[in-house]
């Protein structure tokens, strides 16, 4: 709406101001590819260089020729126009080239012997992730335990109840919390188990501190923004009815906000279930399966990944198991994104938003 | 026995939605375990830095020869937070002006029927975990990038920041620092977005009526109003950039006593986090004490980046977009 406010309609000017005709960004982007393309002939292919030349080439064509035609203000919108487009493009040209690459070198590995073996007694080629892939969700699932009830409540004591300074430094700290380096938390993780456990202790319920530490305020602010969106009204008819506090929470304000709670959750459990650096420190990693995160190392997807891209072995089949297992990471992180997407679109309340 | 006149009075309205209800046992105990929850988080954060402490004292204290490396832990945790910083800024110089232009895309430049998706799929690169972005470095982009050096080097080894030495595996700390730009940009975007969506719309038409162009609409209006919002975007970003270790350990050769702005060469600082991963396997006794140390360190500078973030966007009554 605001685009067309801007540009004054051509009929409407007929002598003063001629615009560029409206075909004209359109051929310029087709003929600065074709030139583009020209010079790579010389110059040497490649896909980024062919799309940056196309992206200078364009640019300043149109600056030119609308700076000739138009004027320099409107040349100069032209200019910013093209600039923040390309900035979008080539800010995708990441993500586009990291989905491409995880893709195609993780197929190598994606097979069944991946999901159903574990690392014992493998030197070079074979072996898989199904330790690191059972570490990473009781791990993770660990984390989940902790932080969901302390994260909800939390949010719902600075939604319903909190008031004054302590809820303030409550929401200044959460704030804060959602800053804590990663590995911060790892270290935190030793330093406490350190003292109960002694020297180099290594456990899988330490990694789940360490990631709950990360998780519980991407709790408390997701669920405090879908408690907030709950209408007061809904709150004060059930106070009307004689219902107490306790239950005017738990069976009205609750069920209310509950899809966009477990939205929050699902988004929370996906921004930690990737994370390595805390797991390096803490749960360590081994070659076998270990089920119980309160006895020993275990070892998560990230860190089985990392481990094996640092020591490939002589073959190098580590480096293709690594890239498996991020392929396998990167479908579970997606996977929950979705997931926190479906919940967010088929259970939201009605009316709401 | 209260009298009707009483019930008639004007009651002052509930001070939050929460309201008046009747009390009862259920009530304190719910009331009770929510407040000691949001006490559990406080206290976890004063413990996180509590054992930090207990942990990396030892290490401030001890004898220099006792120390890695045989020097005072100031000196060894020096190399490290100055390769933090500058991997930082290397990152931020990047992503501050690409975030600045995809969030002014989104909010105002692209089309509005696709602008909701597109900052769906910014979304997703914060979602990728830190560990495939290392991957991917190392894979795809240092190799890309070696030609490049090589031709900074050539060109360009004049400035402090080359040397004609380039390195031959891309591996550097140009490196890690577009990889950290890359990582830090989905923060950034979505602070600057939410910031410039809430442009008084009054305020942009009224700049249209007067003639101005979008750019000069945009220049006026939305980045003036969203100026608070653009600052702890990047200083949010700043946080995460100073904290990231996976990527940093996987892509950047690094020598944790290196001091050096050279940014295309094989010999690079570390970074604390780095540098906390790739010894803390290895280390006992002193040693790890000066890890957690450093770590200590780190958590005092993010802590204070994302303290002035937060007052910045505190300042900002309104605004509620900056979480994470």
């Amino acid at each position: 709406m605001t685009a067309t406010l801007s540009r004054p309609a051509a009929d409407d000017q007929p002598t003063i101001f001629r615009p560029l005709p409206r075909w004209f960004p359109a051929a310029t982007v087709v003929a600065s590819a074709a030139v583009s393309a020209l010079l790579q002939l010389m110059i040497g292919a490649g896909i980024v260089r062919f799309l940056l030349l196309t992206a200078v080439i364009f640019t300043l064509v149109l600056y030119v020729a609308s700076r000739n035609q138009e004027g320099s203000r409107r040349a100069t919108d032209r200019f910013v126009t093209s600039l923040v487009t390309s900035s979008f493009l080539l800010a995708m040209l990441p993500l586009a080239s990291l989905t491409i690459t995880v893709i195609t070198r993780g197929v190598a590995r994606f097979d069944l012997a991946f999901f159903t073996t574990d690392m014992l007694g493998v030197v070079g080629a074979g072996g898989g992730g199904k330790a690191a892939i059972i570490g990473t969700f009781i791990i993770t699932g660990l984390a989940t335990v902790i932080s969901v009830p302390v994260g909800l409540l939390t949010a719902i004591y600075l939604v319903e109840y909190g008031r004054g300074r302590l809820a303030r430094s409550i929401t200044f700290m959460v704030d804060v919390m959602t800053g804590i380096p990663s590995i911060v938390a790892g270290l935190f993780a030793y330093a406490l188990f350190v003292i109960f456990f002694g020297a180099s202790v290594r456990l899988g319920i330490g990694g789940a501190i360490a990631l709950s530490v990360l998780m519980t305020p991407v709790v408390v602010r997701s669920s405090e923004e879908m408690l907030k969106l709950v209408p007061a009204e809904l709150r004060e008819a059930s106070y009307a009815l004689g219902v107490p506090k306790y239950r005017t929470i738990l069976k009205v304000v609750l069920p209310a906000a509950a899809a966009g709670i477990a939205t929050g959750i699902t988004i929370s459990i996906a921004r930690v279930i990737g994370e390595t650096a805390p797991l390096l420190l803490i749960t360590g990693s081994q070659r076998g399966v270990n089920w119980n995160p309160f006895d020993g190392r275990m070892t998560t997807l990230p860190v089985y990944a990392f481990e094996n891209f640092t020591q490939p072995g002589t073959s190098g089949a580590g480096i293709d198991r690594a890239w498996t297992a991020a392929l396998v990471l990167m479908i579970i992180v997606l996977g929950l994104n979705l997931v926190a997407r479906l919940i967010a679109r088929f259970f939201a309340p009605k009316g709401a938003r | 026995m209260t009298s009707p006149t009483t019930a008639l009075t004007p009651q002052p309205p509930p001070p939050r939605v929460g309201g008046q209800a009747p009390q009862r046992r259920g009530d304190r105990v719910f009331a009770g375990l929510s407040l000691g929850a949001g006490v559990l988080i406080l206290l976890t954060l004063a413990a996180v830095a509590l054992f930090l402490i207990t942990e990396g004292y030892p290490a401030l204290v001890a004898d220099k020869a006792d120390l890695p490396y045989g020097i005072s832990f100031w000196a060894y945790v020096g190399p490290v937070v100055f390769g933090t910083l500058l991997a930082a800024a290397v990152a931020l110089l990047f992503a501050f002006p690409m975030s600045i232009a995809i969030a002014l895309y989104i909010s105002h430049y692209a089309p509005r029927r696709v602008a909701r998706s597109l900052g769906y799929v910014v979304d997703l690169l914060a979602a990728i975990p830190s560990l495939v972005y290392g991957l991917w470095g190392v894979g795809v982009l240092a190799p890309y990038l070696v030609p490049q050096y090589g031709w900074l080097g050539r060109n360009l080894a004049w400035l402090p920041f080359f040397t004609d030495n380039a390195s031959v595996t891309g591996r550097t700390l140009l490196t890690g620092g577009l990889v950290l730009a890359v990582m830090i940009l989905p923060i950034m975007t979505a602070v600057n977005r939410e910031v410039f969506l809430q442009t008084p719309t009054l305020h942009e038409e009224a700049a249209l009526a007067l003639g101005a162009t979008r750019w000069e609409m945009v220049r006026m209006t939305v980045i003036p109003y969203g100026r608070s919002g653009i600052v702890s975007g990047a200083m949010l970003g700043l946080g995460r950039a100073l904290g990231e270790t996976i990527a940093i350990l996987t892509v950047v050769s690094a020598n944790p006593q290196t001091v050096s702005f050279v940014l295309n060469t094989s010999d690079n600082p570390s970074t604390i986090a780095a540098n906390i991963a790739a010894k803390f396997p290895e280390s006992t006794g002193l040693g790890l004490n000066a890890l957690i140390a450093s770590g200590l360190v780190l958590f005092v500078i993010t802590f204070a980046v994302n303290y002035a973030a937060r007052a910045v966007v505190a300042r900002r009554a309104e605004f509620d977009g900056a979480a994470g």
